[in-house]
C-alpha cells in the first residue's frame, strides 16, 4: 500500500481512475466523516477536515494500487486529522490518559450497564481518551476494522494492535465508570 | 489483574482475530479462569452499549454535496448527489412519464421503434453503469475470468475476448437488464473512454451494423451468429466501428 503522505500528487485523474474513484472511494464517505468526527471531537471541525481529506484522497488516488481502499482512505483521514490537531495546538488532545486522575477503580459490568444506554455518557467517556486510544476504539467498534486494517490506518505494528486495544478498552471502561458516578468524581 | 491473558489474547478472542487453534486453546483456558470470564462479559457489555448508543456519525448531506462538488470542480468528475427517497420518487415519476410517452410513440410508429426503444434502454444502462459501484460486477482484464463468471447467471454464454492489443483493453463484465431480460454487458476501455457492449441471444437473421447517437453517446447495433450486440460509449464513432469489426471478424 502506497503511503498517501509521500509521492507526487496528481490533480487530474484520467477517466478510468475517475470511475474507479467513484466506485471504490465514494462509498466510504460516511466512514471518513465518522473517524474525523471522533478524532477531532467536533462535528464542525470534522466537516472541514473530512472535506480536505477527500481532496487529498482524490489527488493521491492515482498512486493507490492496494486492495483495501477503505483502510487507505481512513489513513488519509487520520493523518489529516492529526495535522489539523497539531496545527490548532490542542495540547490536551495530545496528552495521554492519566490513570491517576481517573482512579484505578475497576469497572464492573453493573457500573457499565448504568452508563450503557446513555449515548451522552459514552460520548463523554470516549472523548476523554487520548486520540491514540480513541482512534483504536473508533476503528474497531464503530468502523468495524480488522486488526490488519487498524495496523495500517493507525501506523502501528500488527503485533501491538491487540495489546493497544486492550489498554484503550481498559481506559474507556475506567472513564465510563467515572461518568457513571459523577458525584464520586467530584468528591475526589 | 493477575491473569495476563485478560490483557492480550482475550481481546483477540473477543474480536474474532485468533486462528482456530488459538481460539480453541483460549476457550479451554476460559473454563477455569473466572477472571477472563468476567473480563469477557464486561467487554461484551461495553460493545453492546456502544452499539445501542449508535455512535457512528454519518456524513451530513450538505457536506456530502460539498465534497462531490469539490471533486467535480477538481476534475469534472460526474456528480452523484446523495440519494434521498424524494429524489428516487422524482426519477420514478420522470421515468413513468418517459415510459408513457415512449409507449405513445411506439403505438404511433410501429416498425422502427424496436431499435429506438432498445437504444434508449441501452444508453440508460450505460449511464447507470457509470454511477459509483455499478460499472462492473466482475473486474478483470482476463477473459478466462470474465467468461466463466457469467456461467449460471445467464441462459447463454457470451463470447469474451480481450482486445488490449488493438487498443480496447477488457475491464470486466456485469449483468444488466435490457428489454426485460438479463443480458451480459462487457466493459472495454478506449483511451480515456469506456465502452459497454451488451450481448444477448436472438433468433433473427444476421444484420449489418446500424449506428447513431443519443443523449451525446454513440451507439452501434448489429446481429451476428444468433447473438445481438449493442455497444455504447462517449468515444468516437470510428472507435465503436473498429470494436464492432473486432467482434465480427
Amino acid at each position: 500500500m502506497s503511503s498517501p503522505a509521500q509521492g507526487e500528487g496528481f490533480d487530474v485523474l484520467d477517466a478510468q481512475d475517475q470511475v474507479r474513484f467513484e466506485m471504490l472511494v465514494l462509498p466510504h464517505l460516511d466512514a471518513a466523516f465518522n473517524l474525523a468526527r471522533w478524532l477531532l471531537r467536533s462535528g464542525a471541525d470534522a466537516e472541514d477536515v473530512a472535506q480536505e481529506a477527500m481532496l487529498r484522497a482524490f489527488r493521491f488516488f492515482h498512486g493507490f494500487h492496494g486492495a483495501d481502499v477503505r483502510a487507505w482512505l481512513l489513513q488519509i483521514v487520520r493523518n489529516t486529522c492529526y495535522t489539523w490537531l497539531e496545527k490548532n495546538r490542542h495540547v490536551k488532545d495530545m496528552t495521554e490518559f492519566d490513570e491517576d486522575l481517573h482512579g484505578l477503580r475497576s469497572a464492573t459490568p453493573e457500573m457499565l450497564a448504568i452508563a450503557g444506554d446513555n449515548r451522552e455518557r459514552l460520548t463523554r467517556a470516549l472523548e476523554s481518551l487520548s486520540p491514540r486510544f480513541r482512534e483504536l476504539i473508533v476503528l474497531r467498534e464503530l468502523e468495524g476494522c480488522s486488526y490488519k486494517e487498524i495496523a495500517t490506518i493507525a501506523s502501528i505494528p500488527m503485533g501491538t494492535v491487540m495489546s493497544s486495544l486492550s489498554r484503550a478498552r481498559r481506559q474507556l471502561q475506567l472513564a465510563l465508570a467515572d461518568t457513571a458516578r459523577p458525584e464520586v468524581n467530584h468528591e475526589l | 489483574m493477575s491473569c495476563n491473558r485478560a490483557d492480550t489474547v482475550l481481546h483477540g478472542y473477543f474480536d474474532n482475530e485468533l486462528d482456530a487453534l488459538g481460539a480453541a486453546e483460549f476457550e479451554r483456558h476460559l473454563e477455569r479462569c473466572s477472571e477472563c470470564i468476567d473480563a469477557l462479559e464486561s467487554l461484551e457489555s461495553l460493545r453492546s452499549s456502544m452499539n445501542v448508543a449508535q455512535l457512528f456519525e454519518k456524513m451530513p448531506a450538505l457536506l456530502r454535496e460539498k465534497v462531490l462538488a469539490d471533486l467535480s470542480s477538481a476534475n469534472l468528475i460526474r456528480i452523484v448527489p446523495a440519494r434521498s427517497p424524494w429524489r428516487w420518487l422524482a426519477i420514478a415519476a420522470a421515468f413513468l412519464l418517459f415510459a408513457y410517452t415512449g409507449w405513445q410513440v411506439i403505438s404511433i410508429h410501429g416498425s422502427d421503434n424496436y431499435e429506438t426503444v432498445l437504444i434508449g434502454e441501452v444508453v440508460d444502462a450505460h449511464l447507470r453503469s457509470l454511477q459509483p459501484g455499478h460499472l462492473t460486477d466482475v473486474v478483470s482484464s482476463d477473459r478466462h475470468t470474465v467468461k466463466p463468471w457469467f456461467d449460471g447467471k445467464l441462459d447463454f454464454s457470451p463470447e469474451v475476448q480481450d482486445f488490449a492489443d488493438q487498443g480496447f483493453p477488457l475491464q470486466g463484465g456485469r449483468l444488466d437488464v435490457v428489454r426485460g431480460r438479463a443480458i451480459a454487458a462487457l466493459v472495454y476501455g478506449r483511451r480515456k473512454h469506456l465502452v459497454s457492449i451488451f450481448i444477448w441471444p436472438m433468433t433473427e437473421k444476421d444484420a449489418s451494423s446500424r449506428e447513431g447517437s443519443r443523449q451525446g453517446y454513440q451507439w452501434i447495433h448489429w446481429r451476428k451468429g444468433g447473438m445481438e450486440f449493442c455497444a455504447v460509449s462517449d468515444a468516437a464513432p470510428s472507435d465503436l466501428e473498429q470494436l464492432q469489426r473486432l467482434f465480427t471478424e
